[in-house]
């Protein structure tokens, strides 16, 4: 789910950009369509060994324990792919910046890019993870493992992944909500800012995972723990330019008064029923980030049910169901017709927040009472646990409502196709303007060559030792533990 | 509805002023917490051999549960593995300092104890240790929170706090949840 949702979306959303924001057509699409390909073969190979029963390490691996070698190749596969999408991404920005020298790169697809850097970036940790220790653990070359550098290799990679799956649903907020709504962008300049941010402060935090673990010093966690903080700073500008974008169509409407313009938006329009649902779940989720990340707290919180409300409110809820109002947004311009039905798409959003909400909400308090995660199930007859039933039925209720929601959600889009609806033909996607377009960009905020500086330079700062010392102290290793046979 | 350039400018640099003051005092609280009162993650970097520490030294079976030194400090030593705590139940004292150590001779484990600082991760090659006081007695649920493999919801400890006037070593100065 993590991996398979989030990498076809956004490579889908990416390309959909790449065309509809340059109004260029996309470079080599014969590889784009290759990197499909891969994605989906490596998908089959993930799924088939996971499901009988040859990969059950889950998917942050767990080394020593060792999963069938296909199970890895898959994901590799699945992550070559994207390395395509990304690729095709700086291309295409690139060849947009040749033919109009001196031009601002449209903000949709600057944000694009911005991801694709941030997603090279990223994987280098799990890329190098499973090319050198894992893998060859899994052919069954290497007979151990050393299990703390593995985990930092990954944690490397454990938070910026998250900001990759999260950038779609930011260039949602500061590019379509504001049109769809019938606004302006408040500030193209603090939205660049924002990812800049994104893309500097997301890489170098990976530790904050380690908090609790013995091969990590109070040092480097504390530094990690600094830059953490940094991250709460660019959601902090979005909450703001995004909300003062959708005043702008508010007011534009006639909203009156202090409050007056948030009822005067338009609510019944998918986009912007997702963002107003999306903001209201990222207050829940960007509080739970923030008691996570807060160093000597995380001892109340680690791997409990907390963390998997934390990550589900923010990712689950405010992530994903932007991923649905894009797709509800773009599909007709891809399928050529209009939606058969906009209420459905209405009751399957209201589904969604309110199941995640369900599910989610328990799971807080339970957390803070203990509850650990990745629990197949509990033994509710030891009477420190059996209280958890009713909260846990609670929340299972809001699973069946996701699952509900979410098979709303496949239908909204095959009706385009199956129902013959009276097709009348879409207006092409358009991209919210800026309230100032004529507002000059700094060339730093129209490329990314400086800011790749920059990162070189805090993951020097944020990882060299952390890295260097499995190969300074020389740690005992782990023997392999295969699952698979 | 007036759109002045400057004036959004303004509004949204004291904004992005007010976000990096909120995010300073957040750092500054967390660094408050990890200085004066010492609330650290577990981080002491200190090696051992998961394949030998079942054969010699600290963590043979004879060493682990709770024990009591020759100073009275009080000491819990547990070894995590494939998919049980050794011991399974550990007595400790009421309001008294008591050090944990944990090691897996296997995969990654990891456990907490429910309403206090105790929490880690357990990873082979490695000492996780932890300082912690009890404030009530009673019986206290620890689970291993990290996947160890397809047995790790069975994976279940308790810890038991006594008040000391109960906490009674015997001559080795080991203490034990029941009697052999």
């Amino acid at each position: 789910m993590g991996y398979v949702l989030t990498t076809f979306f956004i490579m889908g959303f990416g390309y959909f950009v790449a065309e509809s924001a340059l109004r260029q057509p996309l470079p080599a699409p014969r590889l784009a369509w290759l990197g499909f390909i891969l994605g989906i073969v490596g998908t089959v190979m993930v799924v088939a060994t996971v499901l009988t029963g040859h990969a059950s390490v889950m998917f942050t691996f767990y080394p020593p324990l060792t999963a069938s070698p296909i199970f890895y190749l898959g994901l590799v596969l699945v992550v070559v792919g994207s390395w395509i999408w990304c690729v095709l991404m700086l291309v295409a920005m690139m060849r947009w910046k040749r033919a109009n020298p001196g031009q601002p790169v449209p903000l949709a697809m600057y944000a694009t890019a911005a991801n694709a850097v941030l997603w090279l970036w990223t994987t280098i940790g799990v890329a190098v993870e499973l090319l050198f220790v894992v893998i060859p653990a899994a052919f069954g070359w290497t007979q151990t493992v050393d299990v703390g550098l593995t985990r930092t290799l990954f944690s490397w990679t454990l938070h910026a992944i998250v900001y990759f799956w999260l950038i779609p649903a930011y260039i949602a907020f500061y590019t379509i909500a504001p049109q769809a709504a019938g606004g302006r962008l408040f500030s193209d300049l603090m939205a660049r800012a924002s990812f800049i941010l994104f893309l500097l402060c997301g890489l170098p935090v990976g530790l904050h995972h380690l908090f609790m673990d013995p091969e990590h010093s109070t040092g480097f966690k504390s530094i990690q723990m600094i830059l953490t903080v940094l991250v709460a700073v660019p959601t902090l500008l979005t909450v703001f330019t995004v909300t003062a974008s959708m005043e702008t169509a508010g007011r534009l409407r006639g909203g009156k008064g202090l409050f007056g313009w948030i009822g005067a938006l338009p609510w019944e329009r998918p986009m912007v029923l997702a963002t107003g649902l999306s903001f209201f779940m990222l207050w829940f989720g960007g509080f739970g980030g923030l008691i996570n990340m807060s160093y000597g707290m995380n001892a109340m919180v680690h791997n409990t049910s907390w963390v998997s409300a934390h990550f589900h409110m923010i990712f689950g809820g405010s992530v994903v169901i932007m991923y649905f109002a894009i797709a509800y947004h773009i599909w007709p311009s891809l399928a050529g017709r209009a939606a058969p039905s906009v209420a459905l798409q209405r009751i399957q959003l209201w589904l969604w927040a309110v199941g995640m909400m369900v599910m989610s909400m328990p799971w807080h308090w339970l957390g803070l009472n203990g509850q650990v995660r990745r629990v197949a199930q509990f033994d509710y007859a030891d009477p420190s646990m059996s209280w958890w039933t009713p909260w846990m039925a609670v929340s299972l209720a809001g699973g069946f409502v996701l699952v509900v929601s979410a098979a709303l959600f496949i239908w909204n889009l095959v009706s385009f196709h199956v129902e013959r609806s009276a097709g009348v033909y879409p207006a092409p996607v358009k991209y919210a303007t800026a309230l100032h377009p004529d507002q000059p960009v700094p060339a730093a905020l129209n490329g990314f060559a400086l800011w790749n500086v920059f990162v070189l330079i805090l993951m020097a700062a944020a990882y060299s030792y952390p890295i260097a010392q499995f190969f300074i102290l020389n740690p005992p290793q782990a023997v392999v533990h295969r699952v698979d046979r | 509805m007036a759109i002045d350039p400057l004036s959004n400018a303004r509004s949204e640099r004291r904004w992005a002023f007010a976000m990096v003051g909120a995010a300073m005092m957040m750092l500054f609280a967390i660094v408050w917490a990890s200085l004066s009162p010492h609330m650290n993650p577990p981080s002491n970097i200190e090696n051992v051999d998961p394949n030998t520490l079942h054969i010699a030294g600290e963590f043979t079976e004879d060493n682990l549960g709770t024990q009591v030194d020759a100073k009275g400090r009080v000491t819990t030593r547990i070894v995590t593995s494939q998919f049980s705590f050794a011991p399974e139940c550990v007595v400790v004292p009421q309001d008294m300092q008591v050090t944990f150590r944990f090691v897996s001779p296997d995969v990654i484990h990891g456990l907490l104890v429910v309403g206090t600082n105790i929490n880690t991760m357990v990873v082979p090659g490695y000492v996780s240790q932890v300082h912690t006081m009890f404030d009530k007695p009673g019986d206290m649920l620890m689970p291993c929170h990290e996947f160890c493999g397809l047995g790790h919801s069975q994976m279940v400890a308790h810890v038991r706090v006594v008040p000391i006037a109960d906490f009674k070593p015997d001559e080795n100065g080991r203490v034990a949840c029941a009697e052999h």
